[in-house]
Parts: structure tokens; C-alpha cells; sequence
């Protein structure tokens, strides 16, 4: 075994999950995106809840590899990685640090909402490149589950919407 | 039918409705008619073959056998999804039309479900509710876009809500099991399911200016078309062994593989 896995803390666990980031948004981490939930220490094992954007979002197992591998790094050998919809995610959890580094990425950070996702259709959406409100919905549907595609009118560039959830 | 066998069999209905639709929906990635429904329709695809795994997982907490063996292992005439989303993929009017009487039917379905007193259960309804409603506000406005467009998708979306009618009734035939699920609040009986759904999709049509084929004068919300019944009990249309044979194919040629 090559670390002491005796004194890592949960705390510690956490601080190194941060560096694990979403394979889409690379700018945000795991933690960033709420998608890790918890994080238990037992003894030597150690266990994980996370939760999916989507139901159906493929990268989630992909996600799942790289908190493994971290882990691993830790020292770790006994990791428990379970997918629940107990809490299920929604982009209300997402913090103004994580609409920042989104927003950053050229993906317009979701639209709060009261519980009703899809009333925020029709809202006002903000170019991330130039700020303009002057833009159009083109699509729904994006190149993942999470987002939607715009134009803006007035810099003329495509750019992606995350989709309020 | 003891409660756990309602569970494990109202379980696979739900799965195998999504699973089949969301393969079905699939077939137009790279062939849809414009790029936009390109993308919509292989996202929509994703998310019903998402949410059948979900309900698989569920079941694989009960029996303990895991989501691929149900999904690819399973002989066609095992499956119990009804009819409407076994059909082949048609024009895209009957591809939008099948898919709006399909979100609405969940839409009312997973409003129930989100009130089940089954935690499993509840909480992916919870779960997947809203991702029906994009799936319904988008297949809804289609359907009323195409529905008085032209002469010709008059003529099409008509068509296809003749065809697909009585098709999506079988959406509401009885799952074995579900009359003890019912009685316990576990689920809502697929007879309500049904009026909430007429209810809602007759209008729909109406403003859209196609007509539905639905009895108006006996005032009770019946109908006067055949509902397509058979699915639940395993009687299919020969069209079920070719797309589940196609889904297939790959996983049963090296079983367990890792992609």
C-alpha cells in the first residue's frame, strides 16, 4: 500500500475530488457540479453517492472511473461508488462560483426556476461571449443531454445554454 | 400476482416502453429532416433509453439481475412494451405524433407515479418528470406547427393520428399486476391514465386542426377506434423481433462486453 489511508480525513477526500472534473464542462469539478453527494470513510473503505444530470447522461460512468482513479491515488483500494437518485440533481444546486466558471466556459448558465424547469423556456437568455440579450433559440437540444443551442444576433456565434433542470 | 411479482412486472412494462421508443427514436439520428430534429431526436432517444434504466435498475434491485441481461438477453416475445412504440419509425409526422401521444401519456403517468408511496419508484419519477416535459413541450409544438403548415403536413400529421391513435391506446392496457399496485397507492390504474390523457391530447389536436378519433357525443371521453391491446400480455407485431433483434445483435455476439 503506497499512502497511509489511516489519516486521510473526509474533508481531504473531498479537497481531492475537486480536482476531478466533468468530462463535458472541463472547467467545473465534480464537486462544482453537485454531482458527488457524499463522501463516507470506513476503516479502509471508502464510499461515494453520486447523482446524474439526466438520467441518461453516458458520462456518468465515465465519471465514475475517474473518482475511482483518485481514490486509488489516495491509496485507496476498497471504494464504493453508488448512483442514486435520492437527491435527484437539479441546476438549482449549481453556486454563483459554478454559473461563473460556466459562463467563463461559453455556456450560459442555467435560468433559476421555482421547481417548474421548463417555464424557463421562454426566458431572456444572455450571449456568454458579449453579453447581448439579442439572441434566438435554435435548438432545444444540444450535443449533450444538459444543453440547448442559441445564436446571437449581435456577435453572430452559436453558443450553448444549459438547460434548467 | 403477490406484490413483489406487480412490482417486477409493472417495472419491465415502463423499461421496455422506453427502451423500444428510445431505439426506435434512434433509427432517425443521421436521417431526421433537418439537423435541429437530427440532435433533438437523438437526445430524446438517449434520455427514454436513460430512463428504462433507470426502471431496470429498480428491478435489479428486486431479482438481481442487472439492466444489460433484461435489455439484451431477453427473447423479443418476453418483452411487454405495447405496441405504438414497436412500430417502425414511419414519416416524420407519424415520428412526431407517436412521440407526443407517447410524453403526454408519461407526462400523466409520472405525475402519478411522483406521488407513489414505493420510494424506489417515486423518486425516479421525480427524477425524470421534467426531462418528459421538454420532450412534451417539444413534440407538442411540432404537432401543432405541422398540423395546419401546409396542404401536404396536414395531410401527413392526419394521417399519422389516424394510424398511431389507436396504437397509443394500447399504452393503457392493463399491466399484469398493476390492479394490487393500485390498491396500495403504488401506482395509478392504467383506466385513469387514459381519460387524463384523452383529455388532454384531444384538445391539442383540435387546435391543431386535425381531427381525433374520438367518440364526442357519448360525453364520457370514450372512443369509437380499436385500442391496440396485446402488448402487455406478450402478443406483439412482427415488427418487435426485427428492432429487438437489431438492438441486439452486437451485445449477443460478445456478451459482457466492455466499450
Amino acid at each position: 500500500m503506497g499512502n497511509d489511508i489511516g489519516n486521510i480525513t473526509n474533508a481531504e477526500i473531498w479537497e481531492s475530488l475537486k480536482e476531478v472534473t466533468d468530462p463535458e464542462i472541463p472547467v467545473l469539478s465534480l464537486v462544482d457540479m453537485k454531482i458527488v453527494r457524499d463522501v463516507r470513510i470506513e476503516g479502509e473503505e471508502v464510499y461515494v453517492t453520486m447523482t446524474p444530470t439526466f438520467a441518461g447522461c453516458p458520462a456518468i460512468y465515465q465519471m465514475k472511473t475517474d473518482i475511482v482513479d483518485k481514490l486509488r491515488e489516495l491509496g485507496f483500494e476498497k471504494i464504493h461508488i453508488d448512483i442514486s437518485f435520492k437527491e435527484p440533481w437539479s441546476t438549482e444546486m449549481l453556486d454563483d462560483e459554478a454559473r461563473a466558471k460556466l459562463e467563463s466556459f461559453g455556456i450560459t448558465p442555467p435560468t433559476k426556476h421555482n421547481g417548474e424547469p421548463t417555464g424557463t423556456m421562454n426566458a431572456k437568455v444572455t450571449c456568454p461571449h458579449c453579453k447581448s440579450e439579442d439572441t434566438t433559440m435554435e435548438n432545444p437540444f444540444g450535443p449533450t443531454l444538459c444543453r440547448m443551442i442559441y445564436y446571437c444576433n449581435s456577435c453572430q456565434q452559436p453558443f450553448e445554454r444549459f438547460k434548467a433542470l | 400476482m403477490n406484490k413483489e411479482q406487480a412490482l417486477q412486472s409493472y417495472l419491465l412494462a415502463l423499461a421496455d416502453d422506453e427502451l423500444i421508443l428510445g431505439h426506435r427514436d434512434a433509427e432517425w439520428t443521421g436521417h431526421a429532416p433537418l439537423i435541429e430534429e437530427d440532435i433533438a431526436f437523438s437526445n430524446i432517444a438517449q434520455d427514454e433509453i436513460g430512463h428504462a434504466q433507470s426502471w431496470l435498475r429498480v428491478y435489479e434491485s428486486l431479482t438481481g439481475t442487472d439492466p444489460d441481461t433484461v435489455a439484451f438477453l431477453r427473447d423479443h416475445n418476453e418483452f411487454t412494451c405495447c405496441h405504438l412504440v414497436q412500430m417502425p419509425k414511419g414519416d416524420w409526422a407519424y415520428t412526431i405524433v407517436r412521440q407526443f401521444f407517447f410524453d403526454a401519456a408519461e407526462i400523466v403517468r409520472l405525475g402519478y407515479l411522483k406521488q407513489s408511496v414505493y420510494d424506489p419508484i417515486r423518486e425516479i419519477a421525480v427524477k425524470i418528470y421534467p426531462e418528459e416535459q421538454y420532450h412534451l413541450l417539444h413534440t407538442q409544438g411540432n404537432v401543432e406547427r405541422l398540423g395546419d403548415a401546409t396542404e401536404e403536413s396536414h395531410r401527413r400529421m392526419q394521417r399519422a393520428v389516424d394510424e398511431a391513435f389507436g396504437q397509443a391506446l394500447g399504452l393503457f392496457e392493463s399491466i399484469p399486476g398493476e390492479d394490487v399496485l393500485a390498491d396500495e397507492n403504488i401506482v395509478p390504474d392504467s383506466k385513469t391514465i387514459e381519460n387524463e390523457w384523452l383529455q388532454f391530447v384531444v384538445p391539442v389536436l383540435k387546435r391543431s386542426g386535425l381531427r381525433s378519433p374520438v367518440d364526442e357525443t357519448n360525453g364520457s371521453g370514450g372512443t369509437d377506434v380499436k385500442s391496440w391491446y396485446g402488448g402487455r400480455q406478450k402478443e406483439h407485431t412482427g415488427h418487435l423481433k426485427q428492432i429487438v433483434t437489431d438492438m441486439q445483435q452486437v451485445y449477443r455476439m460478445i456478451p459482457g462486453a466492455k466499450w
